[in-house]
């Protein structure tokens, strides 16, 4: 299977991003933001860093690059995105995920090691994971305080499209409801705040962000079996 | 009035002496017009021509086997293997960031950044070195969160880790706060560029952000001169940043060296287009014609002075073959970077400046880069004290409550408060966070690790310069040491007051003296630095504050040890000669007492033999964690084994002649708290025993006598709480 990793003007962690997605398969590419062509790409991941300085609001130029018509267009047809920080915020802006990434409670970015739960493990992102798994995975952002309005949550809940929560106590912006990651209704498009591409090492960390991007290689190799 | 009168006043206006205006005049056969003595002006400042510390700078060691680069390129370089180089340098945003902290720090970080990748290297990390005054002061909690703020929002934004750094608080800097930014970098040795403009009839491209008012006269204005009362006025000349043109700027730059389309490349910094371009000129033996009306503009009708000493930002200059041209602007393109082919190598030695058709400034290259004036320093020692002693703010005299004072003090406090505002992971090299150990440790391709350190203690060269000097960078090597990590080479920031007053020039050169010294005893070069002078106000000097970068390597990034105990029953020992003293320590500040006059020497055989054991026990595995003591002293350094480890400690000191003294004296770069198994530690040569890994308090018994005994909680909760409860 191949990853295609987005490239914006402003992109920091895309190359993480690959070389994450390269140790569980043999294939991860970088697609430029200005391409429509998404290269083959099985799985795509919307990375995280400041695409187009972020300005206006994190994510809302980013989701008018030519790429991300492809990104839509390939999302609606069941091929399975994953959005990580800057990526998350993309896909929120994108109207592909559910709710909005607002200011850290705080007021300031935050890089920490944090603690969060899976909660649900039957998913092309978690399934690697065990349900009431511990990761421990690095947060780094100024604008990760996860929104949507009661009843979205309550319908979020509800359909099992929170997949990962902080840990308690964990939570380090705020986000509604602890929530770290959620999907979108048919469960091929994810999003999450905290960096899985900084938790495959132990050397650097930790190796619990791994179990992500196994997640996603066995789904699209089984879907590719399909 | 005359024209002559009005130029000499103009000149003075400039920061130019009258004796440096008639040199120009004389160089030129004629008075120089507007465009010219704009020119002249900056490159004969201070910040540009070192003009007061060329001499003292060349008595430094600058050559090294590892040696790449070395002073007078963007940055330094150092061989560390495998066809790769490690770029880095440190500069000082000192003036800008007293005026204007969050603008200041942001753009210090994006001079730094361009600085390396002047040179063809990825910026892989950011270490910041930070000083203001005490945090009773509004003005220094004020400077501290947007300076802070400042660094992250560039850092965090162009997707460089900023992986260490170090911040004191001293009332000395209450006026002037001191902003030193440091970037390492890594590049592949063949694909190193240089500055040097080479071809005639080669064309000069700017590219990057277009060209405004902002920050004009910045290098003369406000690096050159002290701060005053009136300081406000000087905000315009304060550049603004701006992270994502300087990340497309970045990518840009590297890709236009990927394809092999420069000749030459150099960032545009203090003095803008003038210094860049006159600085390229002059390595390359070559004349440059640039015309200012091809350079885009942010506001329209800026006169041609104003577009040649602008401190815009995120703008680059490089020099490429004609057949070239065409495939740079087109990947300037791709990244969305602005770029105009504005004039050509020539071979007349001259700066042209043309508008249009019209030449309107004609320098030569050699008077504008060469021809300053180097002046001698007159130092002389200070017959009194220079600095009040600071306010007394510990009171407790029994050795807990000392301990828990110190851990809780703004220089000994937890820095979580700030580091947690950097992002430390981007790029995946980060081995060591802040707080781990006591160099950030960066892992290299092939398994091998660079770790890097940046040190300076100011109060402790201005106790001694000679000797606070010495300190710094052995206490700079000590932090390589705990991970293993042999030095490469140094970098360097001297910040100090007025050059031109004999007890400032005093100061400079015992601090250089100390850094050559400390240099040549660990056998590494300078590759390169920055001097800051005129930190001084009213009040006086800053705390004379060299502050001193070094790169080292280690072959194994697994095998680098963290500050932390790491397992209980282990033997806790100390390696090096620990002769601890209160002169001029954290623990007589607290009590408010005045600096003494000098320090105690250092054995430097001594010193080097400590290091290379623990730099070897690292290596080999024997130790589990290692901790250099230094601010603090011996309990400082103990319980910050224990807090980064969550594990408590027995330790015996046995009889001491004062308490004081050996809990909290200091003696920084000299020893190092280690432990591992006790069969390791048997084996390592000149480790005194101290005590055992245990339980979950730090218990430090004289003899019989128990000196202190204490919950590790209690350790974290003091020194978690003590920078946010100062910042309250």
């Amino acid at each position: 299977m191949k990853f295609g990793v987005i490239r914006f003007p402003g992109s920091c962690d895309e190359v993480d991003a690959q070389l994450a997605a390269a140790r569980v398969a043999g294939d991860a590419e970088l697609l430029w933001h200005a391409d429509r062509d998404l290269h083959g790409a099985d799985a795509v991941i919307v990375p995280g860093g400041f695409s187009y300085g972020d300005y206006l609001r994190a994510g809302a130029i980013a989701r008018f690059a030519p790429v991300m018509e492809s990104v839509a267009a390939f999302a609606a047809e069941g091929g399975p995105v994953l959005g990580i920080c800057n990526g998350f915020q993309v896909l929120c802006e994108a109207g592909l995920l559910p709710g909005a990434l607002l200011g850290n409670t705080g007021l300031r970015f935050l890089c920490r090691q944090v603690e969060l739960e899976v909660e649900t493990a039957d998913t092309p992102f978690t399934r690697a994971c065990q349900e009431g798994e511990r990761l421990s995975i690095p947060a780094k952002h100024m604008t990760g305080r996860y929104w949507a309005p009661e009843a979205t949550l309550d319908e979020l809940e509800a359909n099992r499209q929170v997949l990962l929560r902080y840990a308690p106590g964990e939570n380090p912006n705020g986000s509604a409801r602890d929530i770290a990651g959620v999907s979108n209704a048919a469960g091929n498009v994810f999003g999450l705040m905290p960096h899985p591409e900084h938790a495959v090492e132990e050397l650097t960390g930790s190796t619990d962000g791994l179990k992500i991007f196994q997640s996603l290689r066995d789904h699209c190799d089984e879907r590719l079996a399909v | 009035m005359t024209s002559a009168s009005l130029s000499e006043s103009r000149h003075r206006v400039l920061g130019l002496t009258d004796a440096e205006y008639e040199l120009i005049c004389q160089k030129l056969g004629r008075e120089p017009n507007e465009v010219e003595l704009a020119v002249f002006s900056l490159m004969w400042s201070e910040h540009c021509a070192y003009k007061h510390s060329k001499r003292l700078l060349a008595t430094l060691p600058t050559s090294g086997e590892r040696l790449v680069l070395g002073p007078g390129e963007n940055a330094g370089a150092v061989d560390v293997g495998g066809g790769l180089a490690v770029a880095f340098k440190v500069e000082s945003h000192n003036h800008p960031s007293a005026v204007e902290p969050f603008q200041g720090a942001a753009t210090g970080v994006g001079g730094i950044l361009r600085d390396v990748f002047a040179i063809g290297a990825r910026p892989i990390a950011v270490l910041d070195s930070l000083r203001f005054g005490e945090l009773s002061s509004r003005r220094s909690r004020y400077l501290l969160e947007r300076v802070v703020a400042g660094i992250g929002h560039y850092g965090n934004s162009i997707g460089v880790p900023t992986v260490g750094g170090e911040i004191y608080f001293e009332g000395p800097y209450e006026q002037n706060c001191l902003v030193n930014a440091m970037c390492v970098g890594l590049v592949a040795r063949e694909r190193l560029i240089r500055s040097a403009a080479a071809g005639v009839g080669n064309v000069l491209v700017l590219f990057g952000a277009s060209t405004g008012r902002d920050g004009i006269g910045g290098a003369s204005v406000l690096a050159s001169a002290e701060l005053g009362e009136a300081d406000e006025a000087k905000r315009p000349s304060v550049q603004i940043g701006d992270p994502f043109e300087e990340k497309k700027l970045l990518e840009c730059s590297l890709e236009l060296l990927e394809r092999g389309l420069l000749v030459a490349l150099q960032d545009l910094g203090a003095a803008g287009l003038s210094s860049a371009s006159s600085e390229m000129a002059s390595k390359g033996g070559v004349g440059l014609d640039i015309d200012v009306a091809k350079v885009p503009l942010r506001e329209p009708d800026m006169e041609p002075f104003e577009i040649m000493v602008s401190e815009s930002q995120e703008r680059m200059l490089c020099v490429t073959e004609p057949e070239h041209v065409e495939e740079v602007l087109a990947v300037c393109r791709k990244w969305e970077t602005h770029a105009t082919a504005i004039g050509a190598v020539t071979d007349s030695g001259l700066l042209r400046v043309l508008a249009g058709g019209e030449v309107v400034g004609e320098l030569p290259v050699r008077a504008l880069v060469d021809d300053c004036p180097i002046y001698e320093l007159t130092p002389a020692r200070p017959a009194r004290a220079l600095y009040a002693a600071p306010p007394r703010t510990l009171e407790a005299t029994d050795p807990g409550g000392m301990l828990l004072g110190l851990l809780g003090s703004a220089n000994l406090a937890s820095r979580r408060w700030a580091f947690e505002q950097y992002d430390c992971l981007v790029q995946s090299r980060t081995v060591r966070r802040p707080e781990q150990a006591d160099a950030a440790v960066l892992a290299l391709p092939g398994g091998s690790a660079i770790a890097v350190s940046i040190d300076g203690n100011g109060r402790r060269v201005a106790c001694d310069p000679h000797t606070g000097t010495l300190e710094a960078v052995f206490e700079c090597a000590a932090n390589l040491a705990c991970v293993g990590a042999e030095p490469l080479g140094l970098t360097n920031c001297l910040n100090f007051g007025n050059p031109e007053k004999p007890h400032v020039a005093w100061q400079l050169a015992e601090a250089v003296r100390g850094l050559g010294d400390g240099c040549r005893a660990l056998g590494i070069p300078v590759v390169g630095g920055n001097v800051s002078l005129y930190n001084e106000g009213p009040q006086g000097p800053i705390y004379p504050t060299p502050v001193v970068g070094i790169v080292g390597e280690l072959p194994d990034a697994a095998r680098c040890a963290g500050i932390g105990f790491a397992r209980e029953g282990d033997v806790i020992a100390l390696v090096g000669s620990l002769s601890p003293s209160l002169a001029g320590s954290e623990l007589a500040k607290l009590r408010g007492e005045p600096l003494p006059d000098g320090l105690p020497a250092l054995d430097l055989e001594s010193i080097s033999v400590a290091h290379a054991t623990v730099r070897a026990a690292v290596r080999s595995g024997a130790l589990r964690s290692a901790h250099d003591v230094a601010e603090g002293g011996l309990a400082v350094a103990l319980a910050e084994c224990c807090l980064a480890g969550g594990l408590g400690a027995s330790v015996d000191l046995g009889a001491v002649e004062e308490l004081d003294v050996a809990l909290f004296g200091e003696a920084p770069g000299r020893a190092f708290v280690v432990s591992g198994r006790a069969d390791a530690l048997a084996e390592l040569d000149a480790a005194l025993p101290l005590g055992t890994v245990r339980g979950d308090r730090l218990a430090i018994a004289t003899g019989v006598a128990t000196a202190l005994d204490i919950a590790v909680t209690d350790l974290a909760r003091a020194r978690a709480e003590g920078l946010p409860a100062l910042l309250d």
